[in-house]
């Protein structure tokens, strides 16, 4: 029976021509809107390090005097201080714990001719290799000892280790950056968080990667650059700030494996800012103390531009005037008919009948507007691919995104059709009968 | 000329859903585009800022020295001194910022050292204390004001006395007419002392007219004073003045006479280019922004549009034999042609008032997520008129037809 009405569909889109292809432009323009945006916003709130993430946390303590106001988009508390930071390091309460900020290095390359060039990196501690998963195409990560020790050694990126030391081994070399000389202790694989979640708010988030790391401790003994925010509350110069117990520039992680280990270490926060209180050095309530999750964290550094948001709300809304477009169609298109389904009545068609044949045209609507769609969806994303914006290159469909297409298109006509279709199917027999 | 409405209303009745659809799509669309005209109006409003720079005739070019050694005062003079003979090249002049080039120093700036230390011993917020502002500075080598092109409203230029080699040591400022007005309350701020940075009380020994921030923030964007002194750092902005035509010769050349005075030095081809490219490089997402948003607004036009003529062209077929016996009875071709206009009209006009309301409620939602201020009520009837337009002239090819009707149609039957 459906293929009958299946055809009966077709025969009736290609009976009224112009009106279906005004439909199926319309859905398609809606769809294929709307899937860009969502796409966009899809590949942008996507987890940075699926199959980690869940374990990673962010602490959060409060170390502002109290009648330090903030500026709306910019908390100096989202950082941590130095002497924070290297407690709780010391503390080692959680699986996993590392500080971390990003820096900018210049490379005097030892191969042939090459000038000097900036890069960018981050300065951290033991742990984040392991914390995050990193995977390593040669040699490995240091030790705690090595960051107490203050070692200069360094791990580069495949692409920096290729571009200063080509196909040979980078491990073991020697590599000078600003004025001193760095072991290579490791070269890691192709590695890029999207976004680069464990970085600053003013980093370039997508799109990023860091081409060195070394330990924090020689970055802060050698007052190495850093490329993040330095917030200070106090008096602090130039050349001590990175230890000053009133500027928040760093970056902590931590990983917890259980639900109790997380309920620990958030007492152990709240415990912890009670103490510094009690020793005069913060002022706030030490219940301000806050454990992230790392979407609360992504969450909290508004990753998503507000202009993406409001293309899509602007996209939804097309979407919508692109439905109703449609059922004033089909419901105008339907009535229309309402002879030809009163003779169907009256030969003792049942409603539902009326209504199985009529949705089955809505849902062809929906189908060849859903392929459209997916087209202009396509040419939307290669046209965000195109802007300059640091997030553009991501912007394509994976298959859970492209089964949504179909899903949205064929949900917009169905609910499109119903409407029609059901005023339709309620046509009384005898009264059209009468008028033939 | 008499207009019976009575009939098109009971027709209307027929079509009770029909309509309201219709009449529930012009609302959304005029909702949309309303707003989406008002965000398009400010974002061309702020791609248009008048920064106070002779954009046209200046060039940057930037460099950062690669020792740690280098003596910078010592190493702008040479620069310069090798960039003034390039031929075309009027002035050159050493910074540390320019508007919408990115990078920017700012410091907390008060009207007096009272207010100052207030607000550095409460460690308020600068923006916050009273008297006191969030401002950005711009040091320039001598010559900075003439470079830029920046109008003197009142006092002077910058003199040989006024320039120091550290930010601490600043003693004179030439400040944005706007940030007089800020600081000073409309009393003359020439001659007055300003506290900022180090401090130490800096004079006002002029004021310029127009000067903008190298990065907008809201509407406070001229908040700027410029220093009497080279970069303190090693990241250093050229600018370069010279007439338009030259200043992409001028900078194919820049590069190579800079390497050839010393090679310690990097130079990215990002930071290479003209303030015009300069100036669209910081607008480029207004510009696609503004670009989505046209799109789109004529997207939705163009679907209820599509709507609009599909459902009156279905009416006409519907009303073939109606309209034929109307014409039978004596209607002339514009008797059917004002019919159908005047129902056009009227589902639209339902649209419109309904549509105003919506435009309201989403403008309200847009004032609360992305700080936009409140609607202007003069969109209302731009988007009121822009969909009668729209509306009338969709309706027109399908009224034309019933129009053409023969009244002989009347005769036959369906």
């Amino acid at each position: 029976m459906l293929s009958y009405y299946w055809s009966l569909a077709l025969h009736s889109m290609w009976r009224s021509k112009v009106l279906t292809v005004l439909m199926v432009v319309a859905i398609g323009l809606g769809i294929g809107a709307s899937m860009t945006m969502l796409t966009v916003l899809h590949v942008m709130s996507g987890d940075p390090l699926p199959g980690r993430s869940h374990v990673l946390f962010y602490p959060h303590v409060d170390p502002l005097p109290l009648k330090f106001s903030t500026a709306a988009d910019y908390d100096p508390a989202d950082n941590m201080t130095w002497p924070d930071a290297m407690a709780l390091l010391k503390a080692r309460r959680a699986t996993r714990q590392a500080a971390m900020a990003g820096g900018e290095v210049l490379v005097r390359a030892p191969l042939h001719g090459n000038s000097p060039f900036l890069i960018d990196g981050r300065y951290t501690t033991a742990d984040f290799f392991a914390m995050f998963g990193v995977p390593f195409a040669a040699g490995e990560g240091w030790s705690a000892d090595d960051d107490a020790a203050r070692a200069r050694l360094v791990v580069l990126s495949t692409s920096l280790a290729r571009k200063l030391f080509g196909d040979a081994g980078a491990v073991g070399r020697s590599v000078r950056l600003d004025d001193t000389d760095y072991r290579v202790v490791g070269v890691i694989a192709d590695w890029q968080p999207e976004p680069l979640f464990y970085s600053d708010s003013v980093s370039r988030t997508f799109g990023a990667t860091d081409q060195f790391f070394m330990p924090l401790s020689v970055a802060v003994d050698l007052k190495l650059a850093g490329t993040g925010n330095f917030s200070g509350w106090g008096h602090d110069e130039d050349n001590t700030k990175m230890v000053s117990p009133t500027t928040s520039w760093l970056q902590f992680w931590v990983q917890l494996d259980s639900p109790d280990a997380v309920a620990a270490y958030r007492q152990f926060l709240v415990d912890y800012s009670a103490q510094q209180k009690a020793l005069g050095r913060f002022e706030r309530e030490p219940s301000q103390a806050r454990l992230d999750t790392l979407a609360q964290r992504l969450d909290h550094q508004h990753l998503v531009p507000g202009d993406v948001r409001l293309q899509l709300w602007l996209a939804l809304s097309f979407l919508v005037v692109c439905v109703l477009n449609i059922v004033a169609l089909l419901l105008a298109k339907f009535l229309r008919r309402s002879g030809e389904l009163s003779v169907r009545r009256a030969l003792g068609a049942r409603r539902r009948d009326i209504f199985l044949q009529l949705g089955m045209e809505a849902l062809a609507i929906g189908v060849i507007g859903g392929v459209l769609g997916l087209l202009l969806a396509q040419v939307g994303l290669w046209s965000v691919r195109q802007r300059p914006d640091d997030y553009a290159q991501l912007a394509s469909m994976d298959v859970s995104m492209l089964a949504m297409t179909f899903a949205l298109s064929i949900a917009a006509c169905l609910l499109a059709g119903f409407i029609p279709a059901w005023r339709a199917s309620r046509v009384p027999p005898a009264l059209q009968m009468k008028q033939l | 000329m008499t207009l019976n409405l009575r009939p098109i209303l009971v027709s209307l009745r027929h079509h009770k859903l029909t309509a309201f659809l219709l009449l529930l799509q012009v609302a959304v669309t005029c909702a949309i585009v309303s707003n989406v005209t008002f965000i398009v109006e400010r974002r061309i409003e702020r791609v248009n800022v008048i920064s106070g720079v002779d954009e046209s005739s200046l060039s940057v070019i930037g460099s950062a020295v690669t020792r740690k050694d280098e003596n910078l005062p010592a190493r702008y003079a040479t620069d310069l001194t090798a960039l003034r003979t390039i031929p075309g090249v009027q002035m050159a002049v050493a910074v540390d910022s320019v508007p919408f080039g990115g990078s920017e120093s700012s410091y907390g700036t008060c009207a007096s050292k009272q207010d100052f230390e207030q607000a550095m011993a409460s460690r308020t917020a600068f923006s916050k204390q009273g008297g006191c502002l969030q401002v950005d500075t711009y040091a320039g080598s001598a010559g900075q004001i003439e470079a830029l092109g920046l109008k003197l409203v009142a006092g002077r230029d910058f003199v040989d006395d006024d320039y120091v080699t550290d930010s601490d040591h600043v003693h004179s400022t030439v400040i944005s007419r706007e940030l007089a007005q800020r600081l000073f309350h409309g009393e003359s701020a020439l001659g007055k002392e300003l506290y900022s940075g180090s401090g130490k009380p800096i004079r006002v020994v002029g004021i310029v007219d127009t000067l903008l921030r190298p990065q907008l923030r809201g509407d406070k964007n001229q908040y700027t004073m410029l220093w009497p002194m080279s970069p303190g750092y090693g990241n250093v902005i050229y600018l370069l003045k010279s007439a338009p035509g030259d200043r992409e010769r001028i900078l194919k050349q820049a590069p190579d006479v800079l390497l050839g005075q010393s090679r310690e030095r990097i130079i990215d081809v990002d930071g290479v280019s003209t303030f015009t490219q300069l100036r669209m490089k910081y607008f480029r997402r207004d510009v696609t922004m503004i670009g989505l948003l046209i799109a789109s607004a004529l997207g939705l036009l163009f679907v209820t549009a599509l709507g609009v003529a599909g459902l009156a062209n279905f009416w006409v077929q519907q009303r073939t034999r109606q309209i034929g016996i109307r014409r039978a009875i004596g209607a002339t071709q514009g008797d059917i042609l004002r019919y159908f206009h005047v129902e056009n009209f009227l589902i639209v006009t339902g649209g419109i008032v309904l549509g105003m309301f919506l435009a309201l409620m989403l403008n309200i939602f847009l004032m609360k997520y992305y700080e936009l201020p409140r609607l202007p009520g003069v969109y209302l009837p731009i988007g009121a008129i822009l969909l009668w337009t729209l509306g009338q002239l969709a309706v027109l090819g399908p009224a034309w037809r019933a129009a053409r009707v023969p009244p002989v149609v009347a005769t036959r039957s369906s």
